[in-house]
């Protein structure tokens, strides 16, 4: 239950006060709270744990990565 | 980040180029711990420590909530889940973690209303649903479980939902960091830190331990390389003798973490020692309820007899929580002991080492490694 996964909000609505959202997990679709989230909206990629969005992953961040990661595997392959 | 995105932190072209680079600057033999059972997981899943030079011990860590919750607690959770009127609502991974007689799983069979749920909302739904029986559910985990817990309990104080309450086994990582810093046997050299307890508490809570014991710790994600990420940059910091706190998952984790979620917690829990299984307790390392929600607390709410608890005399699932034993080393790992015949709580969870050693290398060597 510690890994979070990775989801696409597809929807936001309230249910007993609390800011809820259907979360597509590749394919699979499930409720998860949002309320720890104010920020996120429909299209968001959030990390979801045990039923509660956490997180909004950042795209920006993630494209950094690997292409700061690819361009260091260039880097070696030319040397 | 869609998927194909996700897929690209396991390319195995990266993968192997960042194993080079770790290669280039090693120059002599470290002992890393990631503290995580998630990565532990994932280390043993892509066998990430088979690519690894020889050089470099990973040692795994107690970070499995399901290894650490205490035998006195899932006692206790046998108990009130064999009590007439009550359902019992636990993650499915609590089901066969054995108590000092039988399992969850073995009192369901004898007639409990024990039942697995994803989210403890859907445990407050459960006791909305039936109002004549009390409800439970078995709050274990780390700082990553706690903002979902602490939440339920406001719902269940705002909904007026008297019959729910929580048997609480919450742990924290930054005190364990520090019980195992502080072991005259440690061997850890530099801590790879889990990725997804950081998302809620942030990394803010490292950087004394990292500057008192003087050991670097990378925030890392989970990924293949992200974990070589972590890896690598440890091994860097190690190298040139700093110790400095990194963030390796810059795409979920900041640095003072989720505000709102930390606000929760504290609103609901308050800092307790623990007793961590296999390892004993470690001081002001849990959370239990405050007590202005002490009526959602099930260790008040219903009576047990402490049972003296028993470990099985073959486990020592303690020694590899606290990275001086790896689970080949235990006489009963994969005879006595496999998943479906646990004998330790650390055969039980995926996240469990011996799980995971278990799952992916029963049938290679206990130590081999191969080179890139
Ligand atoms: S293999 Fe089983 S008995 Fe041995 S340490 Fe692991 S959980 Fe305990």
């Amino acid at each position: 239950m510690c890994l979070g996964i990775p989801g696409k909000i597809i929807e936001v609505y309230e249910s007993n006060g609390l800011v809820m959202g259907k979360v597509d997990f590749g394919g699979v679709f499930r409720e998860a709270c949002l309320t720890y989230v104010p920020e996120a909206k429909v299209g968001d990629y959030v990390l979801v744990h045990v039923g509660f969005a956490l997180n909004v992953i950042s795209e920006e961040e993630a494209n950094q990565t690997l292409a700061l990661l690819s361009e260091l595997a260039d880097l070696e392959d030319a040397s | 980040m869609d998927l194909r995105l996700r897929y690209g932190f396991r390319d195995t072209k990266l993968v192997q180029a960042k194993v080079r680079q770790i290669r280039k600057v090693l120059t002599r033999p470290w002992s890393i711990m990631e503290i995580c059972g998630g990565q532990t997981h994932a280390i043993k899943k892509f066998g990430l420590d088979q690519l690894l030079p020889e050089e470099i011990e990973l040692i795994h860590g107690p970070g499995c909530p399901v290894c650490v919750t205490s035998l006195e607690l899932v006692d206790k959770a046998l108990q009130i889940a064999s009590l007439p009127d009550v359902i019992f609502t636990s993650y499915g991974d609590m089901l066969r973690v054995p108590g000092s007689s039988g399992d969850l799983f073995s009192v369901k069979a004898r007639g409990g209303d024990v039942r697995v749920v994803y989210s403890p909302l859907d445990s407050l739904k459960i006791a909305q649903e039936n109002p004549t029986k009390q409800v439970v559910f078995f709050a274990i985990g780390f700082e990553t479980t706690a903002p979902a817990n602490a939440m339920c309990v406001l719902q269940a104080e705002a909904l007026k939902i008297e019959n729910f309450s929580m048997l609480v086994s919450h742990v924290c990582v930054p005190p364990a960091i520090r019980a195992i810093l502080s072991s005259p046997h440690n061997r850890v050299q530099g801590f790879l830190a889990a990725g997804h307890v950081c998302t809620v508490m942030g990394y803010w809570e490292y950087v004394p331990i990292a500057s008192q014991f003087r050991v670097p710790i990378v925030v890392t994600g989970f990924e293949p390389l992200d974990i070589l990420e972590g890896i690598y940059r440890v091994v860097l910091q190690l190298e040139r003798g700093t110790h400095e706190v990194e963030n390796a998952y810059s795409r979920v984790v900041t640095y003072e973490g989720n505000i709102p979620a930390q606000k929760v917690i504290s609103q609901v829990f308050e800092v307790c020692d623990r007793t961590w299984r296999g390892i004993g307790v470690i001081p002001r390392s849990g959370w239990k309820l405050r007590d202005t929600y002490a009526r959602f607390d099930a260790e008040r709410r219903f009576e047990t007899q402490s049972v003296e608890g028993q470990e099985s005399p073959l486990c020592i699932s303690g020694l590899i929580l606290q990275g001086l034993k790896k689970p080949y080393e235990c006489a009963a790992f994969g005879t006595l002991c496999t998943p479906q015949n646990p004998l330790g709580a650390t055969m039980v969870s995926s996240e469990g080492a011996c799980a995971a050693y278990y799952q992916y290398s029963r049938h290679a060597g206990s130590s081999e490694r191969s080179h890139v």
